[in-house]
């Protein structure tokens, strides 16, 4: 579904090369719910952008799909974004002033589909999240929670092949994080690949399975005894 | 999508009224300003015969004497009454109309109405057809009606108006100056802006009311205005001015190609030979055949002010449209976040631009209606000064299309360089302000 071989990403400046991602290799498979862990500053997030297309890579092959996608224009890039991606962010990241149905609109509006069909698929998805009954509500009279599960609606309402999920719970209390935690699972079990990233062991934990990342570059905890020690800080 | 566009725009005007609102007042006062200036430059130097002044000619001779010669000074505009007669009877253009303006008393048959003072112009035949003026009822007079000093008269709309409630007139007889003149056309609403055949009566005078053959007028004695000119012996007492030194008449003629024009001004040219070696004409022989245009253009029509204040007016929407450029860069800037978010659920950046570029298009509208008033109301300000160019000062149906086009396009294009920045900024930064 997601394979990145030998991937890297490269910030220049005129006097200095970073390295956000160096010989990066991830291979998600269809149906996989998979976490990304890692201290601040790791890539993780870089590694997002780039899965979700939102950033070119320096150097490397990024195969989503099956399709190559480093040769793409931006039109290609934002056409599988909108039929393939689904996103959920950190901050929610809700229009403010468009209400739920419209918020979960927005991804099917840049599909050019047809009204009744859209209105389907929101109804649909905003179903799926309990939350129909707040279709006309805007952003700022939900709760956290509500905020992200209508996120997670926007997320589904295009029939994604893979979530990629930015720190979903970050902004939420431990109960509304249970909640949003238990839809995420509860969308795998449908058949949904998705791929988290969290600093939070907890929810580390409940993916199918754990990708760390340190210095731009995924590592295996049990083969690198040496990241054992600071892998196990980083959870506790 | 461009329906979705729309709705977008109105939502973000929405968010940010104040912005919004500064924008539009500043493209509206833009516009408004610049609309006002060029409606007036445009009434003012507008063509006074559409389709036709490339054709229409004013021969000029120089009868003067040798009083205060200059060979580099324009010749005379106006003719004397022998040239005038000379030139209209060769007959040598495709049409040719001598004239001079007048003013006299109407009174229709029914004597319903006291007599009344109406501007005239005195005139031969062809100045109808030459100058494309229409009719509502009936028709010019022809040259043997000239040469025949017929008793006959053309009517403007508005006197056939007025003495004859709007009805076809043609037959009647109309009083003037207590001489029964048989009214033989009825104008359509008409009038020749700049009025150039006379400058002298009125740059921008109104049309005459009522037209009376050339001949005829001077066989009535009618009254006679307008621009004189005499040297040496010259008087200006309407008994000896046929005689007289004097250039007092307009004369125009039609040319409808370049072999004509090359004619003509080789005959002119022969008739002011021929007047020197007569010795008529005392200064060197000099002609010339000065089309519409330039004729207007050498007599600066035009007040050099009303350019001034279009140059002030259009510098002054520049920094209207810099100042909107500013303002739009604030403000998708600060929708950055949003944006990244719908670049993130699969806008490309194509549509984001278009989102944008629909987004400033629209303020263009807006700013546009805003110009609209700004501009009727800059009008009706010009129209309190007492000219009679001032009164001209009306938006027409071109300028009203061209004070939109000139926002909608005007305000589009201010806003490409904003949402072009905007939407270059990578997907990732703008989530990341979010």
């Amino acid at each position: 579904m997601l394979k990145m071989t030998h991937l890297a990403k490269v910030y220049r400046t005129e006097v200095v090369e970073t390295y956000a991602l160096r010989d990066f290799n991830i291979d998600v498979k269809e149906g996989e719910f998979v976490a990304v862990t890692g201290p601040s500053g790791s890539g993780k997030t870089t590694f997002l952008t780039i899965a979700g297309l939102l950033e070119t890579f320096t150097g490397g092959h990024y195969h989503l799909d099956g399709v190559e996608v480093s040769q793409l224009d931006d039109n290609a890039r934002s056409r599988i974004r909108n039929e393939k991606i689904g996103f959920i962010f950190q901050a929610f990241n809700l229009i403010p002033d468009l209400n739920v149905f419209d918020n979960v609109e927005v991804p099917l509006r840049y599909r050019g589909m047809k009204a009744a069909e859209r209105k389907q698929r929101i109804m649909d998805a905003l179903e799926r999240v309990g939350l129909a009954s707040r279709a006309k509500h805007y952003p700022a009279e939900l709760s956290g929670g509500q905020q992200q599960r209508v996120a997670i609606a926007r997320a589904l309402a295009g029939s994604p092949r893979l979530l990629l999920a930015d720190e979903p719970t970050g902004n939420l209390d431990t109960q509304m994080a249970r909640g949003v935690m238990e839809l995420l699972e509860e969308i795998h079990r449908e058949g949904a690949t998705i791929v988290m990233v969290t600093h939070d062991p907890e929810l580390a934990a409940r993916a199918q399975r754990n990708v760390h990342v340190i210095d731009g570059q995924v590592v295996d905890l049990a083969e690198e005894p040496r990241f054992h020690a600071h892998a196990q800080a980083a959870h506790s | 999508m461009f329906g979705y566009y729309l709705e977008l725009a109105l939502h973000s005007f929405r968010r940010s009224r104040a912005l919004t609102a500064l924008m539009i007042v500043a493209v509206a006062l833009g516009i408004g300003a610049s609309m006002t200036t060029l409606t007036v430059l445009h009434v003012l130097s507008g063509d006074p015969l559409p389709g036709r002044s490339g054709s229409v000619f004013l021969p000029r001779l120089d009868p003067r004497d040798r009083d205060g010669y200059d060979p580099y000074a324009a010749l005379p505009s106006q003719v004397t009454w022998t040239d005038g007669v000379d030139l209209l009877h060769a007959r040598r253009a495709a049409r040719q109309a001598l004239m001079v303006g007048g003013a006299t008393a109407v009174q229709s048959d029914e004597r319903e109405v006291d007599p009344y003072l109406v501007t005239a112009r005195y005139t031969t035949g062809d100045f109808f057809p030459m100058f494309g003026v229409p009719f509502r009822f009936g028709a010019g007079w022809s040259a043997a009606d000239d040469d025949g000093h017929a008793r006959v008269a053309v009517i403007a709309a508005s006197l056939n108006d007025r003495l004859f409630h709007g009805r076809n007139s043609v037959g009647r007889t109309l009083h003037v100056d207590g001489a029964d003149l048989r009214i033989v056309g009825v104008l359509e609403p008409w009038r020749a802006v700049p009025h150039f055949y006379d400058l002298a009566t009125g740059e921008y005078a109104g049309a005459e009311e009522v037209f009376v053959p050339l001949f005829t007028a001077r066989e009535l004695k009618l009254k006679r205005n307008g621009g004189i000119e005499c040297w040496g012996q010259g008087r200006t007492d309407d008994d000896r001015i046929e005689s007289s030194t004097c250039v007092w008449l307009q004369f125009w003629v039609q040319l409808d190609d370049a072999a004509a024009v090359a004619s003509y001004r080789a005959f002119l040219d022969g008739y002011a030979h021929e007047q020197v070696a007569l010795g008529r004409f005392t200064r060197p022989s000099a002609s010339d055949l000065t089309n519409v245009r330039r004729y207007l253009d050498e007599r600066q029509v035009v007040p050099g002010d009303v350019r001034l204040q279009v140059w002030i007016a259009l510098g002054f929407f520049v920094v209207c449209l810099v100042n909107t450029v500013g303002l739009m860069l604030a403000k998708f800037m600060r929708g950055a976040g949003e944006l990244g978010v719908r670049r993130a659920l699969g806008a490309s950046r194509r549509s984001v631009f278009t989102q944008l570029v629909v987004e400033a298009t629209l303020i263009g509208v807006a700013g546009g209606v805003g110009g609209l008033l700004f501009a009727l109301l800059g009008l009706a300000l010009v129209r309190l000064q007492s000219t009679a160019a001032a009164q001209l000062a009306h938006l027409d149906g071109t300028m009203l299309a061209a004070t939109f086009a000139a926002s909608i396009v005007a305000t589009a294009l201010a806003g490409v360089v904003p949402a072009w920045r905007a939407c270059r900024v990578p997907a990732a930064l703008q989530l990341k302000s979010q």
